[in-house]
């Protein structure tokens, strides 16, 4: 079915019984194989994009096509492009600089208001705006299903809408892909003229995201999740809007973001931003089909396995390719480690220091104690993801799961667990 | 078998590891996340707690091969083995805490999940080897290098924890497993051994106490003429024996230096003498575990009173509830209550026990 040569996806696709069934693609997802020629043909290309020259012409119409390209993509337009080097420079971008600017502007302007279950690029960064800037940041709380509590939003508005000087809500949570209601915080937010930041990183590709429809003013995206390659993506944002710049230099970007525009990135970028969201709408459905079978199944091989996030699959609900569970009296890290060695890579959805697991701050949020937060696995995905990979799952999860019990029981670690 | 490899980031347990995969084990390296807080140790820690170690761990797993994992224990480490060398400090006792981590922690919460996993074994760093004996039984003997046998803090291991353990390094020299780092193209070959204790980042004991326990001054008292010869910052920043840093002004009539005799909890009083009040020849031990099955009546053995410390020929009698009583056969000074008493046959480990008293019974001639 496939050529010799396209080794990517043949890699993920060879159903030999030695290959790594990846059920993490909300971690990262394999490039596009059209993503990687425009890569590697733009790295044996020469010239700066700055430079005024023939060849730095050339390389910056590459910058320029591809900036088109997602602007067609996101329904942005190309000016309002900002190219970095991924989410987590995108949301450190929006926060500050979004910050910094609009309280320039009127110094009363020093609350944030956000949600429990951003991720830490967003709340590492309102925590720094918090301790070192004076911003009073307001983390709101979400709903079970880790949906945003619009009410509790409303009412932070009203208190002093004139003290916002932004709203930051994630676009669908990366643990449990719950998507947000990003169209209603834009018309809490706009009604007081405050400007909505939003971090699409996991939705782009999955569900539809349109950047004027959804009347945002800045959005993050990252190419390694859409089949792009690492350490590159992008801030949307409104050319009307001020962002005080983190990268000072060269004055690339509109002066936002300085530094040499990495070219072969952008193009590959573009190229996978463009793929995923043309596929989006049968991806979406063929995904989403995969992951109800691989939830069905597992709660057959492990009926007291809890669902986390939205119930209902639609699009406007949870993200296609996300399954998170919990297992109550197993370590979600002991799930982890036992799939792993039989080749099935998940994750625990969990932010990792040293690797060190650590309850998840996204469950707790939902009102999940600490022991079912540690008892969770996160499944995501993607587009390589075939029947045969749901099938590998389940057939392991029912051993898995007794195996990490008595492991669970052996540290006291269960629903038995003495409190303290 | 399959075996866990605990890997610390150090030289030791890295070649371990290798050892264990090249014996054609099934390997599995972990890294015991042991501080509360690693962030906070991130820079001058020497024990096993820092992100840098657990990149060392990481690496070393890479060369060798194996899947690498870091398990979170810091809670257990904390109740068990941090919270209670706190409490033993704050009973005027000196507690080994490597060998209560070994006890509660390595060999047992990290075991007991190993084979709850399906693991076989337990492999570690330690210098102690491991044989079979007549009866069946696992026996743990001291190691070929007599300057870094482990034994003694491995002395509270019982059988059933024996069974699942693995002591790569046993016949080595420390020399031999740097070389043989180097040689894995390990990157910890030429990494410093970690000293002092693991979760005191900077080795200032004292220091650490006393931001724990407070400032608990006391006075520091004459044993022959019950004279007091000063104050204390704290109880804590003494153990019998020691002689170094008492800070007396008085010096003694002969002139001859003075010893940490004994530590009052209560009331902080720390009793000083001549060294030879330091002499004892009896020893009370509570908590005791035999490595095999426990004597019933008195055996005669040698003990070892300290970590790096001699052995002492002795008569052990095993009492009620896990207590021991120690005679040795030749009076031995400066044993701190809190320290293992750890009983050897030959360079067999019989079981340990926590010194409790000491005394002496007879004057001496």
């Amino acid at each position: 079915m496939s050529t010799p040569g396209s080794t990517l996806v043949d890699a993920m696709n060879d159903t030999d019984q030695g290959r790594p069934v990846y059920l993490d693609h909300a971690a990262s997802t394999p490039m596009y194989p059209e993503a990687v020629a425009a890569m590697t043909a733009q790295l044996t290309h020469l010239g700066n994009p700055s430079s005024l020259h023939a060849p730095g012409r050339q390389a910056r119409r590459v910058v320029e096509e591809s900036r088109e390209a997602l602007a067609q993509a996101l329904s942005c337009r190309p000016g309002e492009v900002v190219f970095t080097s991924g989410g987590t420079e995108s949301d450190n971008l929006a926060l500050k600089g979004l910050f910094w600017a609009r309280r320039a502007e009127d110094p009363r302007r020093t609350r944030i208001l956000s949600t429990a279950i951003e991720h830490h690029a967003v709340l590492d960064s309102l925590h720094w705006l918090g301790e070192h800037e004076g911003a009073d940041v307001e983390l709101l709380p979400v709903d079970r299903l880790g949906r945003l509590d619009l009410d509790a939003l409303r009412r932070s508005v009203a208190r002093d809408p004139g003290t916002v000087g932004l709203v930051s809500v994630m676009w669908a949570n990366n643990e449990v892909g719950t998507v947000q209601p990003v169209g209603e915080v834009v018309r809490l937010a706009h009604a007081h003229g405050i400007p909505v930041h939003t971090d699409a990183v996991q939705a782009v590709g999955q569900v539809p995201v349109d950047f004027a429809a959804s009347g945002v003013d800045a959005l993050t995206v990252t190419a390694h999740k859409a089949g792009g390659p690492y350490g590159v993506g992008a801030l949307v944002v409104r050319r009307d809007l001020q962002v005080t710049p983190q990268l000072h230099g060269g004055g690339q970007e509109r002066d936002i973001r300085s530094g040499t525009i990495d070219t072969p990135a952008i193009a590959a970028f573009a190229t996978a931003v463009g793929l995923a969201v043309r596929n989006q709408p049968d991806h979406a459905v063929r995904v989403a089909a995969l992951r109800d079978d691989l939830v069905r199944r597992v709660r057959e091989q492990v009926p007291d396995a809890v669902v986390n996030g939205d119930p209902d699959s639609g699009l406007d609900h949870r993200l296609p390719g996300n399954a998170h569970l919990t297992f109550p009296g197993c370590e979600g890290d002991s799930l982890l480690m036992l799939l792993d060695a039989r080749g099935i890579a998940t994750s625990t959805g969990s932010a990792c220091s040293a690797g060190v697991p650590q309850a998840s701050h996204v469950l707790l949020a939902m009102g999940c104690n600490e022991e079912q937060a540690r008892s969770s696995l996160r499944l995501s995905l993607g587009h390589t993801s075939t029947a045969a990979d749901v099938d590998a799952l389940v057939a392991a999860i029912g051993p898995v799961v007794s195996r990490a019990r008595a492991a669970g029981a052996a540290a006291g670690f269960g629903v038995s667990k003495k409190a303290g | 078998m399959r075996v866990l490899a605990a890997m610390s980031g150090g030289v030791d347990s890295a070649v371990a590891a290798a050892r264990a995969a090249e014996m054609g084990h099934d390997v599995t390296g972990i890294h015991l996340a042991l501080s509360r807080n690693p962030q906070s140790y991130r820079t001058g820690a020497r024990g096993c707690c820092t992100i840098e170690d657990s990149n060392d761990a990481r690496r070393a797993a890479d060369v060798i091969g194996i899947p690498f994992y870091v398990w979170d224990l810091s809670d257990r480490f904390h109740q068990d083995v941090v919270e209670e060398f706190v409490a033993e400090y704050s009973a005027g006792r000196t507690p080994n805490p490597c060998l209560r981590c070994n006890e509660k922690i390595k060999f047992a919460a990290v075991l007991d999940r190993a084979v709850a996993l399906g693991f076989d074994a337990v492999a570690t760093g330690h210098y102690a080897t491991l044989a079979t004996g007549a009866d069946g039984l696992v026996e743990l003997h001291r190691a070929a290098d007599p300057g870094k046998d482990q034994s003694y803090v491995l002395g509270v291991l019982t059988q059933e924890q024996l069974r699942h353990s693995m002591f790569p390094l046993g016949p080595t020299l420390k020399s031999e497993v740097r070389a043989e780092a180097a040689r894995r193209g390990l990157q910890v070959a030429r990494k410093p051994d970690s000293h002092d204790i693991c979760f005191i980042a900077d080795g200032d004991t004292s220091g650490w106490l006393r931001e724990r326990l407070g400032s608990g001054t006391g006075d520091i008292v004459d044993s022959a003429s019950g004279q007091v010869l000063g104050r204390h910052e704290g109880a804590f920043g003494f153990t019998v024996g020691q002689r170094k840093g008492l800070r007396i002004g008085t010096p003694t009539d002969d002139g001859r230096p003075r010893y940490v005799l004994d530590i009052e909890p209560v009331s902080g009083t720390v009793t000083v003498g001549p060294r030879e009040e330091l002499t004892v020849d009896r020893i009370e031990g509570v908590r005791a575990r035999w490595c095999g099955a426990a004597p019933t009546q008195p055996v005669r053995v040698t003990v070892q009173l300290r970590a790096h410390g001699g052995e002492h020929r002795a008569l052990v009698t095993p009492g009620d509830a896990g207590s021991l009583r120690v005679e040795l056969h030749d009076p031995a000074q400066g044993i701190a209550p809190g320290q293992a008493a750890v009983v050897y046959d030959g360079s067999r480990v019989v079981g340990s026990c926590t010194i409790a008293a000491a005394s002496r019974t007879a004057a001496p001639a």
